[in-house]
């Protein structure tokens, strides 16, 4: 019998702490599938984050550092600079990236550290119970803005790829997300290519991934998928915002 | 090896590059900017990574990740850089990294100034950062020994997987005298670092890491890491004492810059037959405890008097070796104001002349 379906070898056999619908399982899942296919498993360290995704060295089969909130770039940069023949990985939300972080991975993609940058974005914060994140959307409720964001006082949700795009340093950013399996598909080839111009070391790379938070969003699985091609889509464009030839 | 001439910045930079430390991430900040200038050009030179980062928030954290590697890295700051470094201070502690940290100090608190101090004692030597942790804390008051001290730290960094801090001041930065570096640097062997992230590709996935949501497992890594201060406290104590002799009434303490200018008190006094001892913590955490109680509680000492470049923070633990049996007396100035000699043997007579106590100068 032919095996058609199996675990990827860069990811533990384990039981992960997400939420039902939560798609955090989906991006780990594609992020080890291009691990083992571009043969790197061995000499790859990831860094984890602040947030949910703060276990993640416990699902995949590589080293892993703990970072404080948001520094995960500068951990990255830290060790990619000793160890350039590594393969190097932040894995961080929209908190984490987008918030504390934003220093720290604005400063990285414009030095174009050779790492890559896997950012998850649902638009609110999860871990810490369902407050506002720099993403949230116009109007979207969270704890801390119960009414629905007022713009007005809490100013437009940050769209990352448009923000980093407008650096000079060559970089990889992408836009894509994991709400139907036509997405899912589009978003492995970006996780691929990001891989593949850090192993050509060309450049730093940031895929960000629309996902979902069923639990804080107050939706059943299916709603939130909806909720993602509906609302979450259309504020924050998929497609690629740039490519190292782009620039010369 | 022929002594030289070196700017304490610059002969602590080259010290550092000796020790195999060829990996240096720090931000700029007065005055300990001579470090990073000299190492911009000569660890390009031995295959070293020179990066100045973009807050000493980053650097901290490129640290952390550096440290994760195995190599022997560090950073140097100043008083307010070192405050944003706390954060990573905490966490690398808590993984257990080995770094070395310099920190010239300045006056504070907040931007201060930017003239000597040593205002920073507390933070060094009790924490800074949050959470159950200790520095290994060296105070350097020559340069030569600033170049001897840091090349040990990066050592005993590695030998205890702790964060050292070398602390100086802007005295012990700027000022220029001869050095000379040791042909080779000779330590007992260490063992292998098989907690660095070098890829999972002949043993499991390893993590470096303080996060431990367990609580029976975070108070396991607390107690590790308390067991291992116990042993900086029995294994690495370091002090002087000079001129200490059973004629003295009066035992000064003092460290680094300020050190230095009790002895030079201490050698005017000798002039005029008046005859003071000094003990010098060269550790200052660990801190020399039975050593200065030793010294302190000799029967001839009727006064222990500290001196300091701050308001008075180091008094604190002297206060705290000696327990009553002695009185301690504190003298400092502050803002960035170095006492002179003149100024520590108006102090001395003062306590010698009356027992009236000495004052702390605003």
């Amino acid at each position: 019998m032919t095996t058609t379906f199996a675990r990827p070898e860069s990811l533990q056999d384990v039981v992960t702490h997400y939420c039902p619908g939560c798609t955090h399982g989906v991006i780990h899942r594609l992020v080890a599938e291009v691990l083992d296919e571009l043969g790197v498993r061995e000499r790859t360290v990831g860094v984890a984050p602040v947030g949910c995704s703060v276990l993640a060295y416990n699902y995949f089969n590589t080293d892993f550092l703990e970072s404080p909130h948001g520094r995960a770039p500068a951990l990255a940069t830290g060790f990619k600079r000793i160890r350039p023949d590594m393969i190097v990985f932040t894995y961080q939300g929209d908190g984490d990236l987008a918030s504390i972080g934003m220093s720290e991975i604005i400063h990285a993609a414009n030095r174009g550290e050779k790492f890559t940058t896997i950012f998850v974005n649902n638009a609110i914060y999860g871990m810490t119970g369902g407050q506002m994140a720099p993403t949230t959307l116009s109007g979207q409720v969270a704890t801390t803005c119960p009414l629905g964001r007022d713009t007005a006082k809490t100013g437009m949700p940050i769209r990352m790829c448009e923000l980093l795009s407008g650096l000079v340093t060559p970089s990889y950013l992408e836009r894509v997300a994991v709400h139907n399996p036509q997405q899912i598909i589009r978003t492995k080839k970006a996780i691929r290519r990001a891989f593949q111009y850090q192993i050509e070391n060309k450049c730093f790379s940031l895929v960000e991934v629309l996902s979902t938070c069923p639990t804080n969003w107050g939706k059943t699985p299916a709603e939130s998928t909806n909720w993602v091609e509906a609302n979450l889509k259309s504020y924050f464009p998929l497609g690629v915002y740039k490519t190292p030839e782009e620039v010369k | 090896m022929a002594k030289i001439l070196m700017k304490g910045n610059e002969a602590i930079a080259e010290a550092a590059v000796r020790a195999g430390a060829l990996y240096y991430f720090a931000y700029p900040i007065t005055p300990q900017n001579e470090v990073g200038e000299y190492l911009a050009k000569r660890l390009p030179e031995v295959g070293g990574v020179f990066l100045q980062a973009e807050s000493e928030v980053a650097v901290g954290n490129m640290l952390f990740g550096a440290a994760s590697t195995g190599k022997r890295v560090f950073t140097t700051s100043s008083s307010p850089g070192i405050s944003l470094m706390q954060e990573s201070i905490s966490y690398m502690a808590g993984a257990q990294l080995p770094v070395v940290l310099l920190n010239i100090m300045r006056g504070g608190p907040g931007l201060g100034g930017i003239l000597p101090a040593q205002s920073d004692y507390f933070q060094a030597t009790k924490g800074g950062g949050h959470g159950d942790y200790r520095l290994l804390v060296l105070a350097p008051s020559t340069i030569q020994e600033a170049v001897d001290l840091t090349m040990q730290a990066f050592y005993l960094a590695d030998k205890y997987r702790n964060p050292v801090m070398i602390i100086g001041d802007g005295m012990i930065g700027q000022m220029m005298e001869p050095v000379e570096f040791p042909d080779e640097h000779t330590e007992p062997p260490l063992p292998a670092k098989t907690w660095a992230a070098t890829g999972a590709s002949e043993r499991r996935p390893l993590v470096v890491k303080s996060l431990f949501l367990d609580p029976i497992a975070l108070e396991k890594n607390n107690i590790v890491l308390h067991q291992k201060y116990e042993m900086m406290k029995r294994d690495e104590i370091r002090y002087e004492c000079y001129k200490t002799n059973p004629k003295n009434k009066i035992l000064l303490v003092a460290y680094g810059t300020m050190a230095r200018i009790c002895q030079t008190a201490i050698d005017e006094l000798e002039t005029e037959g008046i005859s003071v001892g000094l003990f010098r913590p060269i550790s200052c955490f660990p801190f020399p405890e039975s050593q200065l109680y030793a010294e302190a509680t000799k029967p001839n000492i009727e006064t222990v008097l500290t001196v300091e470049m701050s308001m008075g923070q180091m008094v604190e633990d002297v206060e705290r070796v000696v327990a009553r049996q002695r009185p301690v007396k504190f003298f400092g100035r502050t803002g960035g104001i170095v006492p002179s000699p003149e100024e520590v043997i108006d102090q001395i007579k003062q306590l010698l002349a009356a027992g009236t106590p000495a004052k702390a100068k605003a």
